[in-house]
């Protein structure tokens, strides 16, 4: 019972065509890693993170700015988004579980989730900015909290969703109120999958330029200032990489470096809380 | 997920004292704000890009849309162009990514062995973790000069006169244009799809694959028979999904497309994008038109990949409701 050669040749066509598919997938992963550290690497100076960003032609001096406005941003977007996000995540797993408004809720939050960053930007461009009458970098934080939110929203509600009610019915047959058993037993049993998703957010938020463009936007030199533009990595090597100015390139490709790094260490950082969630 | 169908009622029975009660209800009224707060945010979204494009649309009309001049300098903005570029860039990127995504959710399914299987997956997902202004730069600096050394010219002298499809690769190759900037796009997209059809494929009951593999099926005939009819409509979700994310991607495409406000055919040709031409634009738009057709763009953009996302939730839910899937 020979299979027909023109059988069986589909079947070998159909299987080299996913293997080399696989590797043109991860040759792309390899050459764009490859190309950030090396240029990265090479680019890199003692004075990348003391120094501000240099004026054009200057040769010297680092993005200190940039690192401290991200920073800044990150935080402030975390403290706003991720005890948002989980509230509502709160709400779709367990107190509005089987609503109506849980169910529409988790619909808009995946549009949300893959809706252009770009658009965010825009939004609060309207909301904030323009109000005000100038960029801020308090703008910027509320646009990065608003990327964060959805991605928690999700992690929070998929992770308690896996906590088998017996463990609900437990606290109640104590006696706790359902906010408790919530706090007290629910947040302790998904806590490292919440953790593992407001990580990711932050890897994702890390490197979000579209939304900052139209609210924090950029400055040149050192501010602390949430009321004001404020420097931020993604948008300096946006900035930096399309100038003409070899220098300049070259703190974007130090940049690119560094925020290469982060968000790979975070994904992997990720990975393997996820991991050690599952064996436990 | 039958463990979690119970209803609330048969899981709470309410404490007796009444403080616990007075908590409960704030926590309750707490988590709910913030389920409404996403709700709020997408409707504001929406009102917030028609509330400032209305003078654009109001100036326009329909030939906002039909218009192919972009002209600063005499305040006439139609936007053909950046939402040609936009459908073309998606186009190109999803001729690449459908494919290789199901070839590499098979591999990952069915040919790699089994102690490779996460390795490789986690690698295909971060190139969905890298920002996307490092595609944009590796974009500009490697990827557009190879492109323009080693591919164009091959397409524009083996192709460029072919009949019908000559227009599409005829001009020089400058690196710069729609073919890079879809292909760009088409590799962030790939995790996307890649990784929802791995999880479905997967998740074929064995018992089904078994018996078509009885039946004398090849690996091949196993996956159009069995594999493909059975995930696809969670399959045509995650094209959806990835089409989404290709039509509203903005640094990457900002930094190959060129922002050229001119209608060509080829792909070869420098274009525009929606996304493209609002971040290259908005912060230099000095009239309230100009602000006004940039956020009119933005609203179309968030119109369009609004469909496109639902299309890709419903068919996603569709997968599980037919087969009773969790996740």
């Amino acid at each position: 019972m020979a299979i027909p050669i023109r059988r069986r040749a589909a079947d070998i066509t159909a299987f080299a065509f996913a293997t080399a598919a696989t590797a043109f997938g991860l040759v792309w992963l390899f050459w764009i890693l490859w190309t950030t550290l090396m240029h990265g690497a090479e680019a890199l100076t003692p004075t990348l993170f003391k120094e501000m960003t240099p004026p054009p032609g200057v040769p010297g001096g680092g993005l200190l700015n940039a690192f401290y406005g991200s920073a800044v941003m990150i935080l402030l977007a975390l403290i706003i988004g991720a005890p948002l996000g989980v509230a509502a995540g709160t709400f779709l797993a367990e107190h509005g579980r089987n609503t109506r408004l849980a169910s529409v809720v988790s619909f808009v939050n995946d549009i949300l989730l893959s809706a252009p960053s770009i658009i965010v930007g825009l939004f609060f461009y309207e909301l904030v900015v323009r109000p005000m009458g100038h960029f801020s970098g308090f703008a910027g934080a509320l646009a990065l909290a608003m990327i964060l939110l959805p991605i928690v929203v999700r992690t929070t509600e998929e992770s308690l969703r896996l906590i088998p009610d017996t463990m609900r019915e437990a606290g109640f047959a104590l006696g706790l109120p359902r906010w408790r058993v919530t706090r007290q037993i629910l947040y302790k049993a998904g806590l490292s999958a919440i953790l593992t998703g407001i990580l990711l957010g932050v890897a994702r938020i890390a490197g979000e330029t579209a939304p900052l463009l139209f609210t924090a936007l950029n400055n040149q030199f050192w501010s602390a200032s949430l009321n004001a533009p404020l420097a931020n990595v993604p948008v300096v090597i946006w900035q930096f990489a399309m100038s003409p100015y070899d220098d300049w390139q070259k703190l974007a490709w130090a940049g690119a470096f560094v925020l290469t790094v982060v968000v790979l260490v975070l994904n992997i950082l990720v990975r393997l809380l996820a991991r050690k969630g599952k064996q436990r | 997920m039958n463990a979690t169908l119970a209803q609330d009622s048969e899981l709470v029975p309410v404490p007796a004292q009444r403080s616990g009660a007075g908590a409960d209800r704030l926590f309750q009224l707490i988590t709910a704000g913030a389920a409404w707060l996403v709700l709020i945010l997408l409707v504001g979204i929406a009102v917030s890009m028609a509330w400032g494009g209305r003078l654009a649309f109001q100036t326009f009309g329909w030939h906002f849309i039909t218009g192919k001049d972009w002209d600063v300098g005499a305040s006439k903005f139609g936007a053909l162009v950046p939402i040609y570029g936009t459908l073309v860039t998606s186009a190109i990127a999803l001729i690449i990514a459908v494919p290789v995504s199901i070839g590499i959710a098979l591999f990952l399914t069915d040919i790699a062995p089994r102690w490779s299987r996460a390795p490789i997956a986690i690698a295909i997902e971060l190139l969905a973790a890298i920002p996307s202004i490092i595609y944009g730069m590796w974009g500009l600096f490697l990827f557009a000069p190879f492109m323009a050394a080693h591919v164009e010219p091959w397409l524009s002298d083996h192709l460029g006169n072919a009949p019908i499809i000559g227009a599409l690769f005829s001009g020089p190759p400058i690196g710069i244009g729609m073919l890079t900037a879809g292909i760009v796009l088409g590799i962030m997209v790939i995790p996307f799809i890649a990784s929802v059809a791995r999880e479905v494929f997967s998740a074929v009951p064995a018992p089904l694959r078994e018996s078509a593999v009885a039946l004398g099926s090849t690996r091949w005939e196993v996956l159009r028979n069995v594999t493909l009819p059975y995930t696809r409509s969670a399959v045509i979700g995650a094209i959806f999904l990835g089409l989404g994310r290709a039509l509203g991607e903005t640094m990457a495409v900002t930094f190959v497309l060129g922002n050229a406000h001119d209608l060509s055919a080829s792909l070869l040709m420098p274009s525009n994008s929606i996304a493209a031409a609002i971040a290259n634009e908005f912060t230099e738009a000095d009239t309230d038109l100009y602000r006004s057709s940039l956020i009119a763009l933005g609203f179309l953009l968030f119109v369009v990949t609004f469909i496109v996302l639902s299309i890709a939730k419903l068919m996603l839910l569709r997968m599980n409701r037919q087969y009773g899937r969790t996740s």
